[in-house]
């Protein structure tokens, strides 16, 4: 009896682990295998330790021209889209106008449509225009679906911002770009932040549209893709260890920074703070 | 940022109480905010989907080097359903069940973090998302390792008589299946995740104090009140995953092709254009009216 009232308790928590067992086990082998020698190019079993894939990433040296690419185009499609779509989540979250089912659904349609569609359908356009594909089409391409979701992100944080600190900044005779110098941007930062990493990780790891817009250009994944061919140099699995560390770091940072200044933050919050947010989130809820 | 800058400066109000929902004083601005977002949008977005369906309709006896014509070949579409729709069928086919089998695992996991989690909350989402940190396809490659014939995972399955002594794992169906539950599962369970937090726990225990088996309380109370993050979810899970076929490459062989492996080598390799967008034509409006007809069952208010 106990033990099954325990076990009613637990079984959840238990299968979950076990999920994140599963979604976490490629990633072990990735790591491990950028410490493989492997018995032959076509051979995907882990053979015999080394640290030679670590020393020389770049032993194969298109795969480090496709890493550099990959994060060329990541960067230029990250601000481009960082600035198109924190414009348009502005617009969004501040003002009223006429128009804005229809281009909410121009931003929500692009996160809706299979990767595949929208490929292809660039690869017509460009073809039909005469427009040689390469590195600038890529560019397009990312650009193009990396928009949505910063919009998405940037309206999240902006909605539910309190606007009484802004009136509160205009009130203390701040101007208009004291006030969104001092205030509304430090507030807005985190989300445009959080848009841009999200931009660049979808930029950074996208294939399918890519594939279809990079003619001749190579970015990392489509590396990937033709060495899977080929046989995969073990350096590549060096790459995958590294993003993941990169990222990991990243993610740590940005959540110690915000506990700190969450921490800072709390002195002047809490009489103000409690019920503002709570108000906000409901709000925040009904036009998703 | 300099345009950034003249947001609040021509939506400024001058001290004292202002109306809370503000009318813009410059009519013109939201428009100018968003005109090179929606541009870009619509040149690359929209345009290109009539660009794809004037493709699909071109004269299919043309080349890329002879030039297309648009003779509004309605023909292709049934010439290409009638040549692949057992690629169709399975990609279909495949996605449902990754979608079954990640609805099994994503609701779990979901649920735990969200409500038995406590202060681990935040380091399991971390763990969630963290397979989306390293590189689709070199995750996806991984698995190649995984079910290796020489693996720990084919032996194992082979003692125990599951698998014959010359079954195996890569390059079947069920590789591709587990590979798409794999990759995109992390979409099922953040929405997921998102509904369940919000459940209140007391709710849960009133339906206990109302004499509700786990059972009930789940049909009744947790099932119900969870239902906008599973559709997202679903939907965020179903659209990838029946237009992925770097899964069906992979770690499958010809017979798993999906309709991406389909779609790609007739844009790519075959350079038959209009096959192609009459595929991808296809492959939009299935998956449309799946979407809709699901949504339609289970109420769209929250999705969009």
């Amino acid at each position: 009896m106990r033990f099954s009232r325990w076990l009613a308790d637990r079984w959840v928590m238990g299968v979950a682990l076990l999920v994140l067992g599963y979604l976490s086990l490629p990633i072990a082998v990735v790591a491990a295998l950028s410490f493989n020698r492997p018995s032959s190019r076509l051979s995907y079993d882990f053979n015999e330790f080394t640290l030679d894939n670590w020393r020389q990433p770049c032993a194969t040296s298109d795969m480090c021209d496709s890493v550099l690419r990959s994060v060329q185009i990541g960067f230029i499609s990250t601000v481009v889209a960082t600035v198109l779509g924190t414009l348009m989540a502005f617009a969004l979250v501040r003002h009223r106008f006429t128009g804005r089912s229809g281009i909410n659904l121009l931003i929500f349609l692009p996160m809706a449509t299979p990767e595949l569609v929208m490929g292809t359908s660039l690869l017509a356009l460009f073809v039909s225009a005469g427009v040689p594909q390469g590195f600038w089409t890529v560019v397009i391409a990312h650009v193009m679906f990396c928009v949505s979701f910063v919009v998405v992100t940037v309206k999240a944080r902006l909605a539910g911002m309190d606007r009484r600190l802004e009136e509160a900044a205009a009130d203390l005779y701040a101007g208009p770009w004291q006030t969104f110098r001092l205030v509304t941007l430090p507030l807005v930062l985190p989300g445009i932040v959080a848009a841009a990493l999200l931009a660049f990780s979808l930029s950074f790891d996208d294939f399918i549209i890519t594939n279809f817009n990079a003619g001749t250009t190579v970015t990392f994944p489509m590396y990937v893709w033709g060495a899977a061919q080929r046989g995969i140099p073990p350096q590549v699995n060096v790459i995958g260890t590294a993003m993941f560390v990169i990222a990991l770091l990243l993610v740590g940072l940005t959540s110690l920074r915000g506990r700190r200044s969450r921490r800072a933050a709390l002195p002047v919050a809490p009489t103000a703070g409690r019920p503002v947010t709570s108000a906000t989130g409901r709000r925040a809820k009904s036009p998703s | 940022m300099t345009a950034l800058a003249h947001v609040p400066t021509s939506t400024g109000q001058p001290p004292g109480p202002p109306p809370p929902p503000r009318r813009g004083r410059h009519r013109l601005l939201p428009y100018l905010l968003l005109l090179p977002g929606a541009a870009w949008l619509l040149l690359f977005f929209a345009v290109p989907l009539f660009q794809l369906a004037a493709a699909s309709l071109y004269d299919p006896s043309g080349s890329l080097a002879t030039g297309y014509a648009l003779t509004w070949a309605f023909g292709n579409y049934p010439d290409v359903l009638q040549a692949y729709w057992p690629q169709f069928a399975r990609s279909f086919g495949y996605a449902g069940i990754a979608l079954v089998l990640a609805l099994l695992m994503g609701y779990p996991l979901a649920y735990a973090i969200a409500q038995k989690a406590g202060r681990w909350k935040n380091l399991l989402l971390v763990c969630v998302v963290a397979p989306m940190f390293t590189s689709f396809l070199v995750r996806t490659l991984a698995w190649k390792t995984i079910l290796s014939d020489n693996g720990a995972l084919v032996g194992l399955l082979r003692d125990v008589h599951l698998l014959g002594p010359d079954g195996r794992l890569l390059a079947t169906p069920i590789a591709v299946i587990l590979g798409l539950t794999y990759n995109f599962l992390p979409f099922l369970v953040l929405p997921l995740y998102a509904s369940l937090e919000r459940l209140d726990h007391r709710l849960l225990e009133a339906a206990g104090d109302l004499y509700a088996s786990p059972v009930q309380t789940f049909r009744r109370v947790t099932l119900p009140l969870s239902m906008p993050g599973l559709i997202a979810g679903t939907l965020l899970f179903f659209i990838p995953a029946t237009g992925d076929y770097i899964n069906a490459e992979l770690l499958g062989t010809p017979n798993e092709y999906m309709i991406g492996n389909v779609i790609d080598s007739a844009f790519l390799v075959r350079l038959d254009y209009p096959q192609g967008a009459a595929l991808s034509f296809l492959l939009m409006a299935a998956i449309l009216a799946v979407v809709f007809g699901y949504l339609r069952r289970a109420g769209t208010e929250e999705v969009l």
